[in-house]
């Protein structure tokens, strides 16, 4: 308890006295140097203790099969290299962090609750920009692929739009809203449209023509036609138009929170540069990627779920 | 297109006034009555002067032709000589240029269009169990209940009732074959058409697969038009078979042996003999 107890106050002391810089200098190589007395005793151990569970118990590794970790050998490995890197002070504190300053500052906002808002503000971001843009995309495309007088009214209006990277239009869209919520929405929303609007709209146009006439034989409504046919014909180009677009969501993301926010793990990120704490520039950048992933994961689960007809998708 | 929801949405009004009357409040309670099994009659055929042409290409140069209602009908003929082109018509897939087709009754009055076909690839839907699958036969709108009762009935029909759950992608062509004519039939069509539905399959399936037709054919006493390249099985399965040639019937020929008909009758063989040479040209 006591611990808990000392950790807290000196988080407490250490938020109430974040906004001056004066204090955080003298706060800060304090709190580095424990990290370095913990740091240059951890890791020899850690990784002796590795090479000990590999060595000690053959056979339990034997059960887990080589696939399961052989692509954990690479990242963990490096993590490795680079803790003791730093803790031998080959890699300077203001380059680069050590790996246990990353996972302090990780542990010291999640219990501020810091962490979670910025995670919670940046999300919800990406979705209402993936909801908006996905949603117009989406739309484009089936209507696209269905509508001829659709097509040739919109499509090559739409490709010319698609050639232009949404980035190069910041500084228009600064101008237009200026630095607030509607600039970040606009900006994610235009990456992932296009990504998604190309993929329907050559799912729906790649559907089986026979399995449509089938359809009319059998006195299918358009709507039904649609439900039955066509969407589930066009899906699995949709996924791929998804996951496509997940990543160009995140990036619009980071891009545009480093410009101008006062919330968000950009914003985070961008303050903590201003303060040299390169420890929590990190932490951003492991938290995009572990959104990043994350957002991949569900994708692919979605996907797993409602292709599970497609015989790639079965067990 | 309507015209060809007819007959599936009169026999789900028949059910829902009768689950109305017993349930009147549409909750989840399942009508203990059976779902009306409607004399669904035959329907037969009448063309007059039927004609079909793509641009300058007259493919089909006017048909006269007489189905009674329940009769099996085999039509062969040389590759492109309008033998899909037809049966299209027949299903209201594609309008014809010229002359006129009637479905009609026993009697000889005309009827609505009842007709239902099955083509050589089985188009089922990827994304639907078989069950699914065959209940799209029924059209729109109907209840899940009676499409999955009806969809049970017609596959036990076609022998596939342990399907019913499986994806298409896990059966055999054979099999997928059977859905697509459990789809077809499930909402007893007056008319089944047939477009070398046999066509992909190996050489024992598709005897099995004839043994199959035929005991459907009976049972449930649709009137059925067969297209098919191959002259024997025209033989076993038809009451009578037409030669097509050029867009013109060139034989019309009936085939009097009683079923099950046995591979090899030698009365068979003969018939045989008399359709090649018309179809080669040989007279
Ligand atoms: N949609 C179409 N547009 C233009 N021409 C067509 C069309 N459908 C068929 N044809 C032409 O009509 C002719 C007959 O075609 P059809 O498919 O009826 O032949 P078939 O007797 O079924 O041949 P097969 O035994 O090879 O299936 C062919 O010359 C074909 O090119
Ligand atoms: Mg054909």
């Amino acid at each position: 308890m006591t611990t808990i107890d000392t950790f807290s106050d000196g988080r407490k002391l250490r938020r109430a006295t974040s906004g001056t810089p004066r204090t955080l200098t003298e706060d800060r190589p304090q709190e580095k140097s424990k990290d370095w007395a913990q740091a240059s005793q951890n890791p020899p151990k850690g990784a002796a203790d590795g090479v000990q569970a590999k060595g000690g118990k053959p056979s339990g590794l034997r059960t887990i099969s080589r696939a399961a970790w052989l692509p954990y050998l690479v990242p963990v490995a490096l993590v490795i290299v680079w803790q003791t890197l730093s803790s031998l002070g080959v890699i300077s504190d203001r380059i680069m962090p050590a790996p246990v300053a990353v996972v302090a500052a990780f542990w010291e906002r999640l219990l501020s609750g810091e962490l979670v808002r910025d995670i919670a503000v940046s999300g919800a971001r990406a979705l209402s920009g993936l909801l908006i843009g996905g949603s117009i995309g989406f739309l484009l495309g089936i209507a696209n692929g269905v509508s001829k007088l659709s097509e040739q009214l919109t499509d090559t209006t739409l490709q010319m739009l698609r050639t232009i990277p949404h980035l190069a239009m910041i500084p228009l869209v600064i101008l237009w809203f200026g630095i607030g919520e509607e600039a970040k929405l606009f900006l994610t929303s235009l990456g992932v449209l296009f990504p998604i609007y190309l993929n329907t709209y050559h799912g729906v146009k790649n559907v089986d023509r026979d399995l449509v006439e089938m359809g009319r034989i059998y006195g299918m409504s358009s709507w039904s036609l649609f439900r039955k046919v066509i969407f589930p014909g066009a899906l699995p180009s949709i996924f791929v138009g998804l996951r496509y677009a997940l990543g160009i969501m995140w990036l619009t993301l980071i891009v545009s929170e480093s410009i101008a926010a006062n919330s968000g793990i950009g914003y985070m990120a961008n303050t903590a540069r201003e303060f040299m704490m390169t420890d929590v520039v990190v932490l951003a950048l492991v938290i995009y990627a572990v959104l990043g992933k994350l957002a991949d994961v569900v994708a692919r689960a979605l996907e797993r779920w409602a292709l599970s007809w497609n015989a790639a998708y079965q067990v | 297109m309507s015209s060809y929801l007819l007959p599936s949405a009169m026999v789900w009004d028949a059910f829902e006034l009768q689950e109305r009357a017993y349930f009147p409040d549409g909750t989840e309670v399942r009508p203990s009555a059976e779902p009306p099994v409607l004399p669904k009659a035959p329907a037969g055929l009448r063309l007059r002067g039927v004609e079909k042409a793509f641009g300058d290409n007259r493919v089909l140069r006017g048909i006269d032709l007489d189905v009674p209602a329940g009769q099996f009908v085999a039509i062969v003929g040389k590759s492109g000589c309008g033998k899909s082109t037809l049966l299209r018509l027949l299903v209201g897939l594609d309008e014809p240029t010229g002359g006129e087709i009637d479905f009609i009754d026993d009697g000889g009055d005309r009827v609505a269009p009842d007709a239902r076909i099955v083509f050589q690839e089985p188009r089922l839907l990827p994304w639907f169990s078989v069950a699914d699958n065959v209940a799209v036969g029924l059209g729109d709108g109907v209840p899940k209940a009676y499409a999955r009762r009806e969809a049970e009935l017609v596959l036990e029909e076609v022998q596939l009732s342990e399907k019913a759950k499986e994806w298409p992608a896990k059966l055999s062509g054979g099999q997928r074959q059977r859905v697509a004519l459990a789809r077809a039939l499930v909402s007893r069509p007056g008319l089944l058409a047939l477009d070398e539905p046999l066509g992909a399959l190996d050489a024992l399936t598709r005897i099995s697969m004839q043994q199959l037709l035929t005991r459907v054919w009976r049972e449930l006493g649709f009137t059925a038009v067969l297209v098919t390249h191959d002259v024997t099985e025209a033989v076993h399965l038809a009451d009578r078979v037409i030669v097509l040639d050029e867009g013109e019937i060139k034989l019309d020929l009936a085939v009097p042996q009683a079923h099950p008909r046995r591979h090899g009758d030698p009365e068979l063989a003969l018939l045989e003999g008399q359709l090649l040479a018309a179809i080669l040209g040989e007279s």
